[in-house]
């Protein structure tokens, strides 16, 4: 244990009103009324692990269709409304759940309840819309993927060199093959499986009453028809016993990167045993006085970049197992990508061996707390948060004590987990640069 | 089933600015504190005046401006700053260096004095600049391959001729070539509080806050240059400028328009023209191009203010065989908000989306922190956001028109298209006539 004075880590203290409708919705309200705006969040329990085969890409394509109509809402009048009311919306695909938001002023409260009550009943599903937004699609895969240097590196490259099954591995963009095949049938069934109400999380925090929110919640979410969950799938897949890694070629990057995975304990049911991980992570890349950075980037320059994180798509208390710590780093010209990877290894031997400096963790404790308050400052933050916490572990209120659970982990399990990282259990993906060299 | 009635809004809620405190030092520096006790967090946003400094010194600079002074370490100074929660980091634009952090409100004090000693005392040790110098090199090579970076390359260059404003990004070589000793003249030289604008958010005291911000910075060094920008050259419309990208699977369709700044009488009109053609998601060109269309996934279009002068940028990305139908779609709707009056509902729907997010805008301590800083580098405060919301409130459709006509009209347009030049010019050139150059 450090013996230096450490600075305080804040607490805060968001009230957290939890409550379910008789048709299984479940609704979580945060009122701060510090700022005239409000946070709706709209969270379901289905994301790229569930979509079927041979349907890659369809929760993200089918999260698209949300937006095009529902009953009381023409195609267009989503965006109007939301908009129009001076307010922003998006959505958007995750490994395990699907969102739904808008950050509007507080005055437009009823209307966003409405809005999304009205598609939770059930969006209007046309030949055209599918076609328009596989085209949009396509597009948006363009932009990301195919038309920039490093596209899907790691969190599209990576799973398929760690994981064996197919909700783990598959590309969650998906293939052009499989969107085109897509049909209004395929949505169909996607809706009446994973967008139950049952299977859904309604959050709204900021500027409002919470008996007043409760009255509209019940008023526009009441009706919509109950229908069951399905059965929460159990994605799980044997842990590495020996060390996989590939390559490939990316036309379009000039310069080489490596990203490795391992597998780490169960996020929501061994929280305590995950928990470690996420502070590992920081005290290995976050800034210049981190473990990696100092050694890779300042004194060996062998990497120009390294970052670390949880969960392919760098959430780490919003994602369920099976899931990974991720090391990713970007090479200068000519780069060993097998030098940077024994480096980790010996820095990762080193903190398992030697533990940490003094006030190395109190620091990068007191970063994290830092990180996660600035996260929750925007209403949307909080709300979208509280909505994948209430979701995935029924404790939207988790929120409040993060900061704290991360300042109570201790050298030891730092030690302990650094020590699980060994080359045996690593999966990595390097791209092999096929650009202006 | 019966149709359900769109609940209508709430009484809107007025825009109140939040607590704040003012104070210039006699070294020139200004502090602006202002109280969002949101989360016990300090915003920090330190804006220096740094136009006319050589592109890449200045890059530089800002990547080692944090590597060490004459009694510490990089990793010193990182290692001190997360201690109280806090983290630092320096970024240019031809206009400014803007040095953003954050960090517990507790350790604010310790922050700026961290802080005071970099702005003192920064070293620029020869083995920082050298890595720093190299690790930006490869992040200018990325740059290079991205099409984003290259179609406004493209665009800078045939917008801005003979300002600095042409060219943003220094080359490779250049980087490679700044030396220490270059580094410390220019921050001798430029990195002085005269003209430079510090803002604290956060959860404190705003009087406490310019208090202790003028105990750490009050002693920082007023000596040194300035330097004055030219305003930028009147855009000259002009053939579309086609910059070849082999084998690209999407085009990179860029338009500049003319703009005016902030305190402009034509702005909010403008403002408002913008978003009613392709500003926001609900605008003509995004629901006809992507909505209807299909051929793009986030066009945008947005009023961009530098010092010097402002411009709108008209940004999609296409896939290749809609290059030219998306162009014509694009110039269709500019032609039609310069000739024909919005509707009603139309202007509407955009002032309440203006105005609505200038309300989310102000509603976090980092949103709070970006908008002071920025409008502090135009000579103006926060009390700005009330006389533009009311000058948005009075814009009629006549002003608005009058402002699309002005603006936004195709014949006023500097296009540029990023794209696989073989499989496109014959298209492109049916609609406009094409200048091509080779390569980015």
């Amino acid at each position: 244990m450090s013996t230096e004075t450490n600075i305080q880590i804040p607490r805060t203290a968001y009230e957290v009103e939890r409550f379910t409708l008789p048709n299984g919705l479940r609704v979580v309200l945060s009122p701060d009324r510090s700022a005239p705006v409000i946070g709706v969040a709209v969270v379901y329990d289905v994301g790229i692990r569930s979509e079927p085969e041979g349907r890659t890409g369809f929760a993200h394509l089918f999260e698209h269709l949300m937006f095009q109509g529902s009953a009381n809402l023409e195609k267009l009048a989503h965006f109007r409304h939301v908009q129009g009311a001076g307010g922003t919306f998006n959505g958007s695909t995750h490994l395990d759940y699907t969102d739904y938001f808008e950050t509007v002023p507080s005055n437009a409260l009823e209307r966003m309840l409405f809005l999304e009550a009205d598609r939770m009943r059930g969006p209007r599903l046309t030949e055209e819309n599918l076609k328009n937004q596989i085209d949009v699609v396509k597009e948006e895969i363009r932009v990301n993927v195919l038309n920039r240097p490093y596209g899907g590196f790691p969190w599209l490259k990576l799973p398929p060199v760690m994981f064996d099954t197919f909700p783990n591995a598959h590309d969650g963009y998906g293939s052009f093959s499989d969107l085109e095949a897509a049909t209004v049938a395929d949505a169909a069934e996607f809706f009446d499986k994973y967008y139950a109400c049952g299977n859904a999380t309604l959050s709204v925090s900021g500027d409002f009453d919470s008996a007043h929110a409760r009255m509209l919640i019940e008023r526009h979410f009441g009706d919509v028809p109950s229908r069951p969950a399905p059965t929460l799938a159990d994605f799980d897949e044997p842990d590495l016993t020996a060390e996989r890694r590939q390559s490939y070629v990316d036309r379009l990057a000039p310069l080489p990167a490596v990203a490795s995975a391992w597998r780490v304990p169960n996020p929501v049911t061994d929280f305590a045993g995950y928990l470690p991980y996420v502070v590992l992570a920081e005290v290995l890349t976050d800034g210049d006085a981190s473990r990696l950075v100092e050694r890779l980037v300042l004194k060996d320059r062998t990497v120009t970049s390294v970052g670390g994180y949880l969960g392919f798509m760098g959430e780490p208390f919003e994602v369920r197992d099976p899931t990974a710590l991720l090391l990713q780093s970007h090479l200068p010209p000519g780069g060993s990508v097998d030098k940077v990877l024994v480096t980790i290894d010996e820095e990762l031997d080193r903190l398992a061996t030697d533990g940490l400096t003094p006030g190395e963790l109190a620091r990068t404790q007191a970063r994290m707390a830092t990180h996660l308050l600035r996260e929750t400052d925007a209403v949307l933050g909080r709300a979208l948060r509280m909505a994948v916490l209430e979701l995935q572990r029924g404790n939207p209120g988790l929120l409040n004590d993060l900061p704290h659970l991360i300042a109570e982990v201790t050298e030891e399990q730092i030690r302990s987990a650094a020590a699980t990282l060994r080359p045996h259990r690593r999966a990595s993906i390097e791209v092999v640069p096929g650009g202006n060299q | 089933m019966t149709a359900l009635a769109l609940p209508e809004l709430d009484e809107t809620r007025p825009l109140s600015l939040p607590l704040q405190a003012e104070r210039t030092l006699p070294n020139g520096l200004t502090i602006l504190a202002i109280r969002r006790p949101s989360v016990p967090l300090a915003e920090v946003r330190l804006r220096v005046p740094f136009a006319r400094t050589e592109l890449a010194e200045a890059a530089v600079l800002a990547q080692t401006l944090f590597s060490g002074t004459s009694t510490k370490t990089t990793v010193q100074i990182a290692a001190e700053l997360q201690t109280v929660g806090g983290g630092l980091g320096a970024g240019i634009d031809p206009d400014r260096l803007l040095i953003s952090g954050n960090s517990l409100v507790s350790g604010l004090d310790r922050l700026l004095e961290l802080l005071a000693e970099v702005l003192d005392d920064a070293a620029y040790p020869e083995g920082e600049v050298a890595t720093e110098s190299e690790r930006l090199a490869d992040r200018i090579q990325v740059a290079q391959s991205q099409p984003a970076h290259l179609a406004r390359v493209a665009l800078l260059k045939r917008i801005y001729p003979g300002h600095p404003y042409a060219v943003q990004t220094p080359s490779v070589e250049e980087v490679r070539a700044v030396r220490p000793e270059g580094l410390r003249a220019l921050h001798a030289r430029r990195l002085h509080p005269a003209g430079a604008t510090l803002v604290l958010v956060g959860d404190l005291d705003p009087e406490q806050a310019v208090d202790t911000a003028t105990k750490r910075l009050g002693a920082w060094d007023g000596r040194g240059e300035t330097a004055e920008l030219p305003p930028i050259p009147a855009l000259t419309p002009g053939p579309l400028l086609l910059v070849d990208r082999p084998g690209a699977v999407q085009s990179s369709l860029r338009i500049a328009l003319p703009a005016v700044p902030r305190t402009h009488p034509d702005h909010a009109p403008l403002q408002l023209a913008n978003m009613i053609f392709g500003g926001y998601f609900s605008s003509r060109w995004v629901e006809n191009i992507r909505e209807d269309k299909g051929y793009t996934y986030g066009p945008h279009s947005v009023l961009e203010h530098s010092v010097a002068g402002s411009t709108l940028t008209v940004s999609a990305e296409v896939a290749t065989e809609v290059t030219a139908p998306a162009l014509v779609e694009t110039l269709y709707e500019l032609g039609r908000i310069a000739a024909l009056p919005a509707a009603e509902a139309e202007l509407e729907q955009a002032r309440q989306y203006t105005l609505g997010t200038l309300q989310l805008g102000m509603s976090t301590q980092a949103g709070l922190a970006g908008l002071a800083s920025t409008y502090a580098g135009f000579g103006l405060r926060l009390g700005y956001l009330a006389d533009y919301s009311e000058r948005l409130s009075a814009a009629t459709l006549e002003d608005v028109h009058r402002a699309a006509a002005t603006y936004l009209a195709p014949a006023v347009a500097a296009p540029v298209i990023l794209g696989d030049a073989e499989k496109i010019r014959a298209a492109v050139a049916a609609i406009l006539p094409v200048e091509v150059e080779s390569k980015p």
